[in-house]
């Protein structure tokens, strides 16, 4: 939460507008808090209605305050979800790597996202506790690298400038391997996929993502690992166009514009977050 | 056991003195089947047994009011209204003590001998762990003599095991609020599972009018099944008889009952709280879920679909639930005396808060109100709305208890139905906490997660509009701003830091120990700290127990009792009733009734002279 920029040169400074959505208990607030604080409660109890909380994040050439709306992610507070994502810049659209019908939910809230929020909105889709996941099972149905490349190239990495960055705990850095494909060195699959509680293959959302033009992470909050990265990610991800106004109304209104053109845009931004999260990582 | 002393009371009161000379019991029935059962899973067929036999209430009814009447006055009201299921309100059967617990173990072990002499409760409780339930499955009759056993025993029980040892029962006091292990699905760890189910002395369960499990405090689904299914039955069967069930008593355990349009709310408690007691218990959990869903919700919920299932809807508030359960197991002068509790403040300090809430206004705010550690600081509000202290417990309870909120850190906007306010639309809260930093000015936001911490204060404005958020959001920076300028935070956390007063801090060497004072006209109370008398949790359950023994007996119907004075051995206690209060307090036994007396009426007078500063007199009005 230091705002490690300000000691340099005053940098630009604008406001991000982000919203959380996603079935409950996937992790959201986790994740907000693991972004905020840095820090993680087991058996968290759900949340209530909405929290709004505040976040720097330090990029080399501006710094981007996100406001961040931790949606609860029960049925009932579903219909008052419109009101905080209108004018969002951003979103982080979490579904759970151990529940598939999480994803499903996740799905629902991406296409209400494309459909009725700001056209230029940028779309995180997350897989949150990665750390439940057996290191091999995010890759080893398809066996192979070429579509898994993408997203396990910014989370190998990101990772170690999580831990630069945002100060994650030293095992932070090695339960950040899991997600990042490490499954060249762990041979064994057999066994250890007995322990694994992963339900979505990474590959499945990951193409979905690709197909919808979204950002794609798995994250996890309990360990830290990716969470900076998908944050940063987004920072980049936001065009400079829309970040001229300080509150989210004004920046949804001129992204307007370039909210259609956008669409091919986003794929590309994903890979071009990752190469640059893991130069600069957020200094948050 | 206790001398009750009704000046300007009424003469209908049952007189205690039958008392001092027992008559002598009833021969023991032989049949005693009594925890016979070694297995558990019978309890369910023996439990839709005694519905059955509900079937026999006028003759039922007749023996047992009969017994019970012979033998102790008191207890006629109990047994009436636990057979009848009429309206009258529930009696204590004499003074309530935990104790009472206790006595039923040992009896339970060794029969005769208990109930015949003053057997001091031994160690060999081993029927506690084994009788919650499994009562159900005992005959009636039997209960009938173990409660009256029990009654009869009390005086000498109290003197054991007041402010003595009650290692048995504070042992699984201890372990009341743990969460039982899942059951396996193969079962393997059934029997333990089943046996911490069955030592809880406390269970909540609220089951839709169709039989469908809504919420459980202790076990999951499977666990409860076959509870919940005995308990449908029951409520069921009297209710189609047109004469619902209200209460009734199975050996130690107390059922209580609230049925509320689709709702069925049960309440069992070995802690022996009164019926009227476990019923506002009731009452509370109804409104937090009335908070969550709104009542036209709910109603449209079921009427479309009568086996709806409404944990769905209510999905994530298991937790206030939960918390709310527990508080009032461990014990909640709040509910008991339906008041809040505000914090002491300097008149000139708090009209300066009043003054600052009114100045930041801002158009949509509905109430406004400052909270530290559960305990009113300062309310700003509609000169014709006033707020309902049911609400306002359940958003403390939100807030303070529950602790989802805080942990979150942030700020926080939660629609919430307020049910006593309106129970059929939402409201949007707005809610930031302070961390208690005694650094004044800056008042950081909280940001940690830790738990429970002392000296929380909470910032919360509640507002009919929806996207109210930021003008709120600026309306507390404003308030903060205005109330680090002004001292008034300061004042705040000062009052924080030093907590409740004790006895003797407020009046140098009275005999009392601890009190409640509720005031009337203001709905709210103040009590002394619960140190150093009452530091354990167990010390402060067999407190509250007094206290709600005392209430009751204030409280009941038909009559009204003035003053109510009580002894045992080891304390005095002594509830006072007027227009303006209600006073409830204890001392140790060697206090003379009028060094009581007159150590009340102290506290009387200090109550009145410190009116303001102890209470939140009308709050900021616009």
């Amino acid at each position: 939460m230091a705002d490690s920029g300000a000691g340099s040169a005053p940098k630009p400074s604008s406001s991000v507008k982000l919203v959380l959505l996603g079935e409950a208990a996937v992790g959201k607030s986790s994740l907000v808090m693991r972004f905020v604080n840095n820090d993680f409660q087991e058996n968290k109890e759900p949340t209530i209605g909405a929290a709004f909380l505040t976040q720097k994040c330090t990029l080399p050439t501006r710094t981007i305050k996100f406001e961040i709306w931790d949606t609860a992610g029960q049925e009932r507070f579903a219909s008052l979800a419109p009101m905080y994502y209108r004018n969002a810049q951003a979103a982080l659209v979490v579904y759970d790597i151990t529940k598939a019908s999480s994803l499903t939910k996740a799905q629902h809230w991406v296409a209400e996202l494309q459909r009725q929020a700001s056209p230029g909105i940028v779309i995180a889709l997350v897989g949150n506790k990665a750390d439940l996941a057996n290191p091999s099972s995010g890759t080893d149905e398809e066996g192979a690298e070429p579509p898994a490349a993408p997203p396990s190239g910014p989370t190998d990495t990101d990772a170690p400038a999580d831990a630069d960055g945002a100060g994650v705990p030293a095992d932070g850095e090695d339960a950040s391997a899991p997600p990042s494909g490490a499954d060249s060195d762990d041979g064994a699959d057999g066994d250890d996929a007995a322990a694994d509680a992963r339900k979505v293959p990474m590959r499945t959302a990951k193409a979905y993502a690709d197909e919808e033009g979204l950002l794609f992470f798995e994250t996890s909050a309990k360990t830290g690992a990716n969470v900076a990265a998908v944050f940063t990610a987004i920072a980049n991800a936001i065009p400079e166009t829309s970040l001229k106004g300080s509150r989210g109304g004004v920046g949804g209104q001129t992204s307007l514009g370039a909210g259609r053109g956008q669409e091919g845009d986003r794929v590309n931004l994903t890979g071009r977050a990752g190469d640059m999260g893991a130069k600069e990582g957020c200094a948050c | 056991m206790a001398n009750n002393t009704s000046q300007e009371g009424s003469p209908q009161l049952k007189p205690d003195t039958s008392e001092e000379t027992p008559p002598p019991l009833p021969p023991r029935p032989e049949n005693l089947t009594f925890l016979a059962g070694s297995g558990r899973p019978q309890s369910s067929a023996g439990s839709v047994k005694g519905t059955q036999r509900g079937s026999l209430r006028p003759s039922l009814l007749q023996s047992k009011a009969t017994t019970a009447l012979s033998l102790e006055g008191s207890g006629q009201y109990t047994h009436g209204e636990t057979i009848s299921g009429s309206s009258t309100p529930s009696r204590q059967p004499s003074l309530a003590n935990i104790g009472y617990n206790y006595m039923r173990s040992a009896s339970d072990v060794d029969d005769t001998a208990s109930i015949r002499s003053a057997v001091p409760p031994s160690e060999s409780g081993v029927g506690d762990v084994e009788s919650l339930l499994g009562d159900v499955v005992t005959e009636r009759d039997q209960t009938a003599f173990e409660s009256v056993a029990s009654v009869r025993q009390d005086p000498g029980l109290f003197e054991e095991t007041l402010f003595g040892d009650a290692a048995e029962l504070e042992k699984e006091f201890e372990t009341e609020l743990d969460e039982i292990d899942e059951l396996k699905t193969d079962g393997s760890n059934q029997e333990s599972v089943m046996k911490a189910w069955r030592s809880k002395l406390k269970h909540y369960l609220i089951l839709s009018s169709a039989g469908k499990p809504i919420y459980s405090r202790h076990g999951d689904d499977h666990l409860i099944t076959n509870y919940i299914g005995i308990i449908q039955t029951i409520i069921s069967f009297y209710n189609s008889a047109d004469d619902p069930l209200r209460s009734f008593t199975a050996g130690d355990a107390r059922f209580a009952i609230l049925s509320r349009g689709y709702l069925n709310l049960v309440a069992i408690s070995r802690l022996h709280e009164s019926f009227s007691e476990l019923r506002a218990q009731l009452e509370a959990l109804y409104m937090q879920i009335l908070s969550t869903l709104t009542l036209p919700n709910m109603e449209r919920m079921f009427s479309s679909r009568p086996s709806t299932d409404l944990r769905r809807p209510l999905q994530g508030t298991e937790s206030l639930l939960s918390a709310l359960a527990d508080g009032f197991t461990r014990g909640s002068p709040s509910t008991l005396l339906s008041a809040l509790e505000c914090l002491k403040l300097r008149k000139a300090h708090r009209n300066a808060i009043n003054n600052t809430l009114l100045k930041c206004r801002t158009p949509s705010l509905l109430y406004g109100l400052i909270v530290a550690n559960g305990r009113l600081v300062s309310v700003v509000r509609p000169k014709k709305h006033s707020l309902h202290p049911g609400d306002l417990h359940l958003v403390f309870n939100m807030l303070f208890e529950a602790g989802g909120v805080k942990a979150g850190g942030g700020e926080n906007w939660i629609p919430l139905c307020l049910p006593g306010f309106n129970n059929t639309g939402y409201l949007y809260m707005y809610v930031s906490f302070l961390s208690a930093s005694r650094d004044g000015v800056e008042v950081e936001e909280r940001r940690t997660a830790d738990g429970k911490g002392e000296g929380e204060v909470a910032i919360i404005f509640i507002s009919a509009n929806k996207e109210g958020f930021f003008e709120l959001r600026q309306m507390r920076n404003d308030l903060i701003e205005q109330m680090s300028k002004n001292g008034s935070l300061d004042h705040i956390l000062e009052s924080v830091s030093q907590g409740r007063s004790s006895c003797t801090d407020i009046l140098p060497g009275t005999v009392l120990r601890h009190f409640l004072y509720k005031s009337r006209s203001n709905v709210q109370y103040c009590m002394s700290s619960y140190d150093p008398f009452f530091s354990t949790p167990f010390s402060r359950r067999r407190l509250l127990s007094i206290y709600g023994d005392l209430h009751a007996q204030l409280h009941s119907r038909p009559v009204r009792l003035k003053i109510h004075y009580t002894t045992s051995t080891s304390y005095v206690a002594l509830a006072w009733s007027s227009p303006v209060f209600e006073l409830y307090c204890v001392a140790p036994a060697s206090t003379s009734r009028a060094a009581l007396a007159q150590a009340a009426t102290a506290l009387v007078n200090w109550a009145k002279r410190s009116e303001e500063r102890l209470f939140l007199i009308g709050g900021a009005v616009f």
